[in-house]
């Protein structure tokens, strides 16, 4: 019995104590990033609400802050979405496609696989150095809406392979073989089985990477700089300016006013992003109820 | 008779040739999409290296990158081109930040993944998505206009832009990072080897630190390396919040500026395409590239090298 006291000592109320310790620390980690996000969403609002109108939401920006808009700033960020959507969902559902459909098991797939991922990890602002000297000078598309996009269009590129990656593969393989069985060829099997099964699935990717790519700032701002843009642009070959690019005019600029309407352009951001994420949510919940039946 | 004649014309309307055709075609063009990605990378060095490689023709690669004063911008004998302030920015920057984001996020993803029911997780998991999918202009904003007056009501030194308020809200931006990869690496654990230990006695904290988060390990690491790269290469917050004053410093109330916050003030300035002053920031950006690639690296390596494997 002696003996045994020694290998062992229980340490109840020791243990009981370190237990709710520690609860009490995982718990307020926890309480401290909601309170983070908290408390950031009510300083902008406090800061923002009073500036948002309907004239800020119609109008150019202006050296006078009570008289400055978003308008161009507005536009400028759905052309650049639509563009860079545009370059990118067919050539990541194509990369995605052929490396999960028709790749061959060898040395340059695996080399394709690996930087798809490294490329996840360059930070945003590389890209911005890559795009200046691509497409800006070498390509002479100057500070323009087409260099923009095509520079957010690579940015964002491995994240949809990715996501359009894991769609395709979440589709049964009894599908294919199905298809397969009834004489279809490799493309008539994707076309036919693999891509309509996937899309849910590819469409929440290219959402959600959309909306990673409307807040970046960084690589749009080393394309397009900071300009004072009272049109709106009419060609992919104008300048143009977008809303995280127009918010960081703002807040760089001195005076509590400027802060505001910072704070109300944020609010619009935030609004357009949180609006993305519902529906992909919304796609997400659907997809994986069908998949279920 | 043969099958063939017996299909219906619908199945033949496409010839076995054209199909093959079309199948080869298709194929080609699949993996031309695929190496674009390949084409991407090859751009990045192509043109980092290449401008980067004119600038050091003109600078000295060695004095790039030991010399402790940098000041590009100046006027020629005041001009000066040692990297080491940008990167002891950065650093700082990226240290002060790890040390909210790497306690914060690791308690959290064991909160997550040990203790909280089903229920609490599916609330808290969207909220830290909704924290990663925030445009850093916001944070970098949060950082100026709150943090910081915040802090000076303690600091009363506190500069208004400085490297403290940027490190503490990046903090703030990573913990969902560091949070969901961890937890990832830590619900890979297996139920039997947390049971074992259940009855041994062990009470929940004991099965968390002891059992879940050692075998956790390589996924945690990873997800810390990979965190810190994000880190090193944010850029707005960094360039809102903590200034733009080269310094090498390790005091982080000061203001400071970091390699990707000075890019981006070379960018929207006047410097001449093809001047020496433009070229600098392709050779920031090379040693930016650089460093990270060797944190992602290492966080591959981390995780394929000590995974343990049930």
């Amino acid at each position: 019995m002696k003996q045994h006291e020694q290998l062992f000592t229980p340490r109840r109320t020791a243990r009981k104590i370190t237990g709710v310790v520690f609860y009490a620390l995982f718990l307020s980690a926890v309480v401290l990033s909601i309170a983070g996000l908290l408390t950031l969403v009510i300083q902008v609002l406090i800061e923002g609400v009073p500036w948002l109108s309907w004239h800020f939401l119609t109008n150019y920006p202006s050296r006078h802050a009570e008289e400055a808009g978003i308008l161009a700033a507005m536009t400028g960020t759905v052309y650049l979405m639509v563009l860079t959507a545009a370059l990118t969902i067919p050539l990541a559902i194509g990369a995605a496609i052929y490396l999960e459909e028709f790749a061959p098991k060898n040395w340059f797939t695996t080399i394709i696989e690996i930087n798809i991922s490294n490329l996840a990890g360059v930070p945003s602002i590389v890209y911005g150095l890559l795009g200046i000297a691509l497409f800006v000078s070498w390509m002479n598309l100057g500070r323009s809406l087409l260099a923009g996009s095509m520079t957010l269009a690579l940015l964002i590129l491995p994240i949809v392979i990715l996501a359009s990656r894991e769609a395709i593969r979440a589709v049964p393989d009894t599908y294919r073989q199905a298809a397969y069985a009834l004489g279809a060829t490799q493309w008539q099997v994707v076309r036919g089985v693999v891509l309509p099964s996937s899309l849910p699935g590819i469409l929440t990717g290219v959402i959600l990477a959309m909306s990673r790519a409307i807040g970046e700032a960084a690589p749009v701002i080393a394309i397009s700089a900071l300009v004072y843009l009272t049109f709106v642009p009419g060609s992919p070959l104008d300048r143009f300016t977008v809303l995280p690019i127009q918010i960081f005019n703002w807040i760089s600029r001195p005076g509590d006013d400027f802060r505001g309407i910072a704070a109300a352009g944020i609010i619009v951001l935030l609004v357009i992003l949180l609006s993305m994420n519902a529906v992909a949510i919304y796609l997400r919940n659907r997809f994986q109820t069908r998949s279920e039946e | 008779m043969s099958i063939a004649s017996n299909t219906p014309s619908a199945f033949r309307r496409t010839g076995r040739r054209r199909a093959a055709f079309q199948e080869k075609l298709v194929k080609r063009i699949f993996f031309l999409c695929a190496l674009v990605s390949v084409l991407t990378t090859l751009g990045i060095l192509g043109t980092l290296l290449n401008e980067a490689i004119k600038f050091f023709l003109d600078v000295p690669v060695w004095s790039f990158l030991t010399g402790t004063q940098w000041s590009p911008l100046f006027s020629p004998p005041y001009q000066s081109f040692g990297v080491l302030p940008l990167v002891a920015g950065t650093l700082l920057i990226t240290t002060v930040a790890a040390a909210v984001a790497l306690p914060v996020g690791l308690a959290t993803a064991i909160f997550l993944s040990e203790y909280a029911p089903e229920r609490v997780r599916k609330t808290i998991k969207p909220i830290l998505e909704v924290l990663a999918g925030i445009p850093t202009v916001v944070y970098g904003f949060f950082a100026l206009t709150f943090v910081t007056p915040m802090l000076q009501k303690v600091l009363p030194e506190l500069l208004v832009f400085n490297a403290l308020s940027a490190g503490l809200v990046m903090g703030l931006m990573i913990v969902p990072m560091v949070s969901s990869l961890s937890e990832d690496a830590m619900l890979a654990v297996p139920r039997s080897l947390r049971e074992a230990a259940y009855a041994l006695g062990a009470t929940r904290i004991q099965v968390s630190l002891r059992v879940v988060v050692p075998a956790a390990l390589s996924g945690i690491v990873a997800a810390f390396i990979l965190a810190l790269s994000r880190a090193i290469g944010e850029t707005m917050l960094v360039t809102i919040a903590a200034g733009a004053t080269p310094k090498l410093t390790l005091n982080p109330m000061e203001s400071i500026q970091t390699m990707t916050a000075y890019i981006v003030q070379v960018s929207l300035g006047e410097a001449v395409h093809g001047s020496l002053e433009f070229r600098t920031i392709f050779a920031v950006g090379f040693l930016l590239f650089i460093m990270t690639l060797v944190m992602n690296v290492l966080g591959y390596f981390v995780v394929r090298r000590w995974r343990e494997k049930y």
